[in-house]
């Protein structure tokens, strides 16, 4: 219905626009007619944006509200001595079971009750539905002869438009920041309803990750499952192997692409590395599983080391691949961002190429280089499906990289994969690394950005 | 002037210059060579991740068949009611024309493995589709099982001994004969395009994962084309530069950098848990994947709409045009190329992002595809992560095939983004 509604939406937009326009020609074209403010397309276009807009935000929000409230107002159908001494957790369940039902799965055979709820949510679902099509369509014909009536040879309808265009531009503008104040308050909201099953000292400085144990409300206060170090630390131990392995690579190939490649060359590898940064994560995961870590596996064999299967190495590594073309590219622009007059001054003293960029472009590229190092390492931090498949699910506080650890990451996907339900803390726990996650990224984020941007000025 | 006058003229060819002037261009050789290896290790690594996936992926586009004639006896199918037969008889029976000696349970059973789990069905769909065949016999070429596949791609070593093979020795000598018969084939894997998941690798293909991924990029495109190329008008043209302005661009970059797994958490709490849209449906994929792909479009529509030079807006504004009118029907336009291939790009990237998917739900098991916006449904990079975890064999080339699939997804939208970006845009 939703489909039909934006559907009628359009048509009815269109209709107006044409309204609006051969009224505006009739006076706009007449022989000594007066003068016209606006174009008639304008005109037009008053009349559509005044019908479609308004429409369009009502059938959105009916849309997003009517499965809620249609919810609530079926639960409040329940006969009474159905619903007494039901926990909030059953109630859902008989709403879930109501709901399936109305939309014609039906898994045994229901309670009376619920059959009658179904029935009465299908036919309140297909009362609200036309109710939103006729409402829309009777908004829209409404504001359509209104503002037919305000169509005026002197009438301003070009810039009536464009103060709705502009407002219509702020507002996308603003969707941005509804985006980040939606991710901050749901992750907040959950992450405070985490804190007060599971303190949140314990979270930050408990040393025991077991969340799997606790299914059940009352194991909750079982000892400290909920101490999220080991999965910190493990985060930060293949964070920091990627690192290991993108810093060195990607920072020699940025060296060599600035100093001693020609064109030629540049035109190779660049693409080459703009492949690399295009592979989907997905795709390094499975590299992960399926070569790196045997080979892990194997090496750690020969040389007599206990290698678990999904090591921290194997992860690390891959994800080190991954960043590679992140740290080459940044550094590249850090190093080319020196003025050239430098690199020419050290050039025409007689150093050479490698004294001109250990000794110069360097130590004045090193700012931006370290903001890149940064961002990578936030990339790294919250890099989920390499981890997601290559490294393990269980929380060991260790620094072996060979051993299997896991990532905040991990256990977010490994907590909500699967049917969740809002109010266990196995899943607030999820929202509670998650806001983790966040700060810690968007801190780094920020120091970035502020080096690289203090850095750039210097030279400008 | 420098203060310490050197004693005498600088012999540069005494031993300790040359010595000096030797190792300095050494250590310039040792930093090439630091780059030289720098680059190779990444392309060497680049290389054996591409040829690990091609070498593993290329058999999941072939599936081996195997070709029999099925004796429809009137006994098992009635023909006034064809669907509703005893095809497990039906098949047995056909199978029994190559190993008439498997009499016992048993060795009827690993008769039966050698065919996909589902042939019965395969059988029982061409009859009722020509009933005709009832009584009469019935060739019909239907997928091998995910072992005998194996085997025949050779990806099963047969000299192993036994108990270390998917396929024993009974199982072999049924297919040497199949073999020898001409009965076994292995044609291009059409069904991998064709179906949806299964449980059985010989038959699952990834159409419905490739119809999710399209719904969700549509709702993704519909969503942030629109809103990020009003936004990004509105901040480089409009805006006024205060402090909300700079609130808002400061926003947009950090957007840019947040993990994509809080997306999915956002798209958790708020599209499925607070807007009631069903799990797994596109439309809240989409929605996840538009507010990613927001800050990209916002970045790249206002790098076109600088490139446009400020000639263009005085000319028009100079002749009597309204603001909106040089952005609408000047600047816009012109800075169009420019905004599609980025809008190109930021949709490939979308394609390939799977954790906020997963976070959605997009990694049901579901055997047929979406119908629509708020149908169950997998998605591309979704799909491989669901057959990656799958323990059986077959499903490992699966996975490959299926990231090679979706990397020709990526190329040819990138290479669609590299062809308008030669072809239209424009240098001033």
């Amino acid at each position: 219905m939703v489909g039909y509604s934006l559907l009628l939406i359009v048509i009815l937009s269109l209709v107006a626009y044409y309204v609006g326009r051969s009224s505006a020609k009739r006076f706009a074209g007449g022989a000594g007619s007066e003068k016209i403010h606006s174009l008639p397309g304008y005109h037009g276009a008053f009349i559509a944006v005044w019908v479609g807009i308004p429409a369009f935000v009502l059938v959105l929000l009916w849309a997003s509200f009517q499965g809620a409230t249609l919810d609530n107002l079926v639960l409040a159908s329940l006969p009474s001595g159905f619903t007494e001494g039901k926990s909030p957790a059953e109630l859902n369940l008989a709403l879930s079971e109501i709901r399936n039902l109305a939309s014609g799965r039906t898994f045994g055979t229901p309670a009376p009750e619920i059959q009658l709820a179904a029935e009465r949510l299908v036919s309140w679902q297909n009362i609200a539905s036309w109710a939103m099509l006729v409402v829309a369509a009777t908004l829209m014909i409404l504001v359509l002869v209104f503002a037919r009536t305000r169509i005026a040879p002197r009438f301003r309808a070009r810039n009536s438009v464009e103060h709705v265009l502009s407002g219509l531009m702020i507002f996308c503008s603003v969707v941005a920041i509804l985006t980040t104040v939606g991710i901050i308050v749901s992750l907040l909201y959950e992450s405070i309803a985490f804190f007060r099953l599971v303190p949140i000292t314990e979270f930050l400085f408990g040393l025991k990750w077991e969340p799997q144990i606790a299914l059940r409300p009352d194991q909750i206060a079982g000892a400290g499952a909920f101490g999220a170090v080991p999965v910190f630390a493990g985060t930060l131990l293949i964070s920091a192997i990627a690192l290991i392995v993108a810093i060195p690579i990607g920072l020699f190939t940025a060296i060599y692409l600035v100093e001693y490649a020609d064109d030629r060359v540049r035109n190779v590898v660049k693409p080459i590395m703009e492949i690399l940064a295009g592979i989907p994560t997905v795709v390094f995961g499975f590299f992960a599983v399926l070569t790196v870590a045997p080979a892990i596996r194997e090496a750690g064999g020969l040389l007599g080391v206990v290698t678990s299967p999904n090591s921290a190495l194997a992860a690390g590594f891959v994800m080190g691949i991954m960043i590679i073309p992140f740290i080459s590219s940044l550094s590249d622009d850090a190093l080319r961002a020196v003025p050239r007059s430098m690199r020419d001054g050290s050039l025409a003293m007689g150093a050479t190429a490698s004294e001109t960029m250990t000794r110069v472009l360097l130590p004045a590229a090193l700012p931006g280089i370290m903001g890149g190092i940064l961002l990578a390492a936030s990339r790294a931090i919250g890099e989920t499906m390499i981890v997601v498949m290559a490294a393990g699910l269980i929380a060991t506080l260790t620094i072996n990289p060979m051993d299997s650890v896991t990532t905040v990451t991990v256990q977010i996907v490994s907590m909500l994969i699967g049917d969740t339900s809002f109010d266990s803390p196995k899943t607030l726990a999820a929202f509670a690394l998650g806001l983790v996650l966040f700060i810690v990224t968007l801190g780094l984020n920020v120091l970035a950005l502020q080096i690289v941007k203090k850095y750039r000025e210097q030279y400008e | 002037m420098s203060e310490t006058a050197l004693t005498g003229p600088v012999d540069w060819t005494s031993e300790n210059a040359v010595g000096r002037r030797r190792s300095r261009h050494a250590a310039n050789r040792r930093l090439q060579f630091y780059g030289i290896a720098a680059i190779s290790t990444a392309i060497g690594l680049l290389g054996l991740l591409i040829t690990t996936l091609v070498i593993g992926g290329y058999p999941a586009f072939l599936q081996t068949k195997i070709t029999l004639d099925f004796p429809i006896k009137a006994e098992y199918v009635d023909a006034a009611d064809p669907a509703a037969g005893n095809y497990r008889n039906v098949v047995r029976d056909a199978l029994l024309q190559i190993a008439p000696e498997a009499t016992t349970p048993p060795q009827q059973r690993m008769l039966g493995q050698l065919l996909t789990n589902n042939t019965q069905f395969f059988v029982r769909d061409a009859v009722v589709a020509n009933p005709s065949v009832i009584g009469g016999t019935l060739t019909l070429t239907v997928p091998a099982a995910d072992p005998i596949d194996q085997l025949n791609k050779g990806l099963i070593d047969r000299t192993l001994p036994e108990n270390q093979r998917r396929v024993n020795d009974v199982q072999l000598g049924f297919y040497d004969r199949l073999v020898e018969a001409g009965q076994v084939s292995a044609p291009f894997n059409w069904a991998l395009f064709f179906n949806s998941d299964s449980r059985f690798p010989e038959l699952a293909g990834l159409a419905g994962a490739i119809t999710g991924s399209f719904y969700a990029l549509l709702i993704c495109f519909l969503i942030s084309f629109p809103v990020g190329i009003a936004a990004a008008i509105y901040l480089e043209e409009f805006a006024p530069r205060n402090r909300w302005t700079y609130l808002i661009e400061v926003n947009i970059n950090n957007l840019a950098a947040v993990p994509s797994i809080v997306f999915g958490l956002l798209g958790l709490a708020v599209f499925i848990q607070l807007f009631g849209i069903p799990r797994s449906a596109p439309l809240a994929g989409g929605m996840v994947l538009a507010l990613m792909t927001l800050p990209t479009m916002i970045i790249v529509t206002r790098n076109a709409l600088k490139a446009v030079p400020p000639s263009i807006r005085e000319g028009a504004l100079g002749v009597g045009a309204s603001k909106h009118q040089v952005i609408m029907h000047h600047v816009l336009p012109l800075s169009l190329p420019g905004i599609l291939t980025g809008t190109i790009i930021g949709l490939a990237q979308a394609l390939g992002e799977t954790a906020p998917l997963l976070l959605v739900g997009m990694n049901a098991f579901i055997t047929s595809p979406p119908g629509g916006f708020l149908e169950a449904s997998t998605a591309l990079p979704t799909q491989i992560f669901i057959w990656a975890d799958s323990p059986e064999r077959g499903f490992t080339s699966r996975t490959s095939a299926g990231i090679l699939v979706l990397l020709g997804f990526l190329i040819v939208m990138n290479g669609i983004a590299i062809f308008l970006r030669q072809r239209l845009e424009r240098r001033w």
